[in-house]
């Protein structure tokens, strides 16, 4: 019986050790690590090679005094003028146009950078993301698409100045007297946010398009077939699978758009007026989306020493405002790009 | 073999798939006619400055003060038959290309040295502070740089680095007083390094681990493995940086308006040193500041054959980058 019991237990852990992974021998590490020879310290270094590592490492170290000092420096100058009670005061009209000055605050050109920035990414945003999808997913015929492709290449190549007049040049014509003031005479101003910011999405225009894509062509073929497999149709796969799936880099493409909107200054002393908001007509939004207006960049032009303004406490805090600004997209930027990327495997 | 119908490469077709093609293809024929009439209305609109003036408006020999020439246009009486074209753009298309090569030039090499260090030689922490740092210092908008230049850099410029005896010397040509190309170039490769590092920094890093790892095992150093198998692989990014920092550097209107002096003269490399600190001012800044005569006929044909000027350099910009491209493709695997 008790034979018998050892004869099963000798057997079951017979078995059990059969069962066992084999054991491998450790790697045997070298006992001290810095006993071996790097790499780097087997091969020859020329001087002329010391000397690109120490160009390099200049050039990197300056980037970073460089940036470092501009940073700072508008820090400590913002902080030094900037008020709060500024912030919502409306700024003191002083020469004929435009705002300058030292009086007043700076509430209308943060309103302006706020509309001018979100009328502009609205009109560039749907345009965008449609070219962008025909591009990528019809892109027929195919000079057609190439033409489309080195027409939005040429925008994003064109000056905002050329955009700039050449706006001027169209929305004084007779034709968009609705959009902005006229003057007596019949003539058309030819500055609004209308214009101003129809103008300001063909600079996110491009990079709206360019991020769409590059998003829509990172999406593997085989979610495409998935989809048609279930029997939806190509828009159908567009809509519910492919723009849901490239949401991060649209919303890149946007944030940087609009940073290049609230950015961009020669568009807005040209067709904003660079004035207070001034609203055209009675109708809420319209109203101040016909009348002219300024934004910072426009306000920190004004009171720099180029403007006529001339104050440059004024510019500073306003430039110290606008570079928070432009601080905050990054930062927003910084958190699409860091999510997590999309959840089909790679 | 043909998959079942409606399932082959092109997706199952029907009449609303077909809809939307046609709308979406419509858009992007709108934005594409709405690009070429711009083209159209600028030429349209600057070729009477042009027809006027012919090969003299580009001429280095044609001669006399463009800022003359800008006044006389601006009171060109009201008839349409006595209106004054003359004018000779040298100096702001030499501003132009000056300031322009200096920023891009120095701004490559720049560029290209601080990616290297990104890349490869800067110490974790370090790196992790520079990336973010250059995402922002490209973001950040010119007219920001154009108040730090105007308030401090020009300052600088005019306090401690021209003397009184070398101002003096040009005194009855033009004015020494900071306000200078030389600044505005400087500025303007600050403003355009950060792009492009951002670009050469992720084309260096897209080159496979292997091609250098094989160039290390082959008994190099680093900075050689990185100089001759990345560097190498990236050149067609680092055009397309170059390419993308010469079309901002081009269009750069507020920032040079503001530190370059805004006067139309042409700085001349015969003067010596003094030469870095004579003021300019380049075509994108010329048609800024002179905005508020866009009301008189042949001043506003003026002002639109300078931006028919920046147009043109900006289209054969992309064009030259992409044909450039296409070439270095050839020699790299990376598609760019």
């Amino acid at each position: 019986m008790s034979t018998h019991a050892s004869e099963g237990r000798r057997i079951a852990t017979l078995r059990r050790r059969r069962f066992q992974p084999p054991r491998l021998p450790r790697p045997q590490l070298p006992r001290r690590e810095r006993d071996l020879l790097k790499p780097e310290e087997m091969v020859a270094w020329s001087p002329l090679d010391r000397l690109g590592v120490a160009a390099a490492w200049f050039c990197g170290l300056l980037l970073i005094a460089i940036s470092a000092s501009i940073v700072i420096y508008m820090l400590v100058r913002g902080l030094q003028y900037l008020s709060i009670t500024a912030l919502f005061q409306h700024p003191v009209v002083l020469s004929t146009t435009q705002i300058t000055g030292t009086a007043g605050g700076y509430l209308d050109p943060m309103e302006g950078t706020l509309i001018l920035t979100t009328l502009g990414t609205l009109i560039a945003l749907p345009i965008g993301v449609g070219i962008a999808v025909w591009l990528s997913e019809y892109g027929r015929p195919s000079w057609l698409a190439r033409a489309v492709e080195s027409g939005v290449e040429i925008v994003a190549g064109t000056p905002t100045i050329v955009l700039a007049i050449f706006g001027l040049l169209v929305f004084t014509q007779g034709v968009f007297g609705f959009l902005s003031f006229r003057a007596a005479g019949g003539a058309v101003f030819g500055r609004s946010f209308f214009i101003a910011g129809i103008m300001m999405s063909l600079i996110a225009l491009p990079l709206i398009v360019g991020a769409t894509r590059e998003a829509l062509q990172s999406i593997p073929a085989h979610v495409r077939e998935a989809s048609y497999a279930l029997g939806k149709d190509k828009i159908s796969t567009i809509r519910r699978v492919l723009l849901p799936a490239s949401r991060k880099g649209i919303a890149t493409g946007t944030t940087l758009g609009m940073g290049r909107i609230a950015g961009d200054t020669a568009i807005v002393v040209l067709l904003l007026g660079a004035t207070p908001l001034q609203p055209l007509g009675n109708t809420p939004v319209l109203s101040t989306l016909r009348g002219t207006g300024s934004t910072l960049t426009s306000y920190v032009y004004n009171n720099s020493p180029a403007g006529e303004g001339n104050a440059p406490q004024k510019a500073y805090a306003a430039a110290f405002v606008l570079l928070m600004l432009v601080i905050l997209m990054n930062f927003v930027v910084d958190l699409f790009s860091r999510k997590r990327s999309d959840t089909w495997a790679r | 073999m043909r998959r079942p119908d409606g399932l082959d490469k092109a997706g199952p077709r029907k009449s609303k798939d077909q809809r939307a093609e046609l709308m979406l293809g419509a858009l992007a024929c709108i934005v594409l006619a709405l690009i070429a009439g711009m083209i159209i209305f600028v030429f349209q609109k600057a070729w009477p400055s042009f027809s006027h003036n012919g090969l003299d408006w580009f001429s280095p020999w044609a001669g006399g003060n463009v800022d003359d020439q800008l006044t006389a246009i601006f009171e060109s009486p009201a008839d349409p038959s006595h209106y004054v074209y003359t004018m000779h753009a040298w100096p702001l298309l030499f501003a132009t290309a000056l300031i322009t090569l200096t920023a891009v030039v120095i701004g490559t090499v720049f560029a290209l040295l601080s990616a290297m260090f990104i890349v490869e030689f800067a110490p974790e922490a370090l790196r992790r502070v520079l990336e973010p740092v250059v995402r922002l210092l490209a973001a950040v908008p010119s007219v920001i740089y154009g108040l730090i230049g105007i308030l401090v850099v020009v300052h600088f410029f005019d306090q401690h680095l021209i003397s009184q005896g070398s101002k003096d010397s040009v005194a009855g040509v033009v004015a020494l007083n900071g306000f200078s190309w030389g600044v505005g170039a400087l500025i303007l490769t600050v403003m355009i390094t950060p792009i492009m590092i951002a670009i050469v920094v992720d084309a260096l890093r897209a080159v496979p681990t292997t091609w250098r790892e094989g160039a290390v095992s082959l008994g190099i150093n680093r900075w050689r493995a990185l100089w001759t198998v990345s560097v190498r692989a990236a050149r067609p990014a680092i055009v397309a940086a170059a390419v993308l920092a010469t079309a901002r550097a081009l269009g750069e209107a507020i920032m040079l308006s503001m530190v370059t002096g805004s006067v139309g003269f042409a700085p001349n490399p015969l003067d010596g040193v003094i030469f870095f600190v004579e003021p300019a001012r380049p075509l994108a800044a010329t048609i800024v500041d002179n905005a508020e005569g866009l009301s008189v006929q042949p001043f506003a044909q003026t002002l639109y054959a300078l931006a028919a000027v920046l147009l043109i350099s900006a289209a054969f910009l992309s064009f030259a980058g992409w044909y450039i491209r296409r070439r270095l493709r050839a020699y790299t695997l990376s598609p760019i």
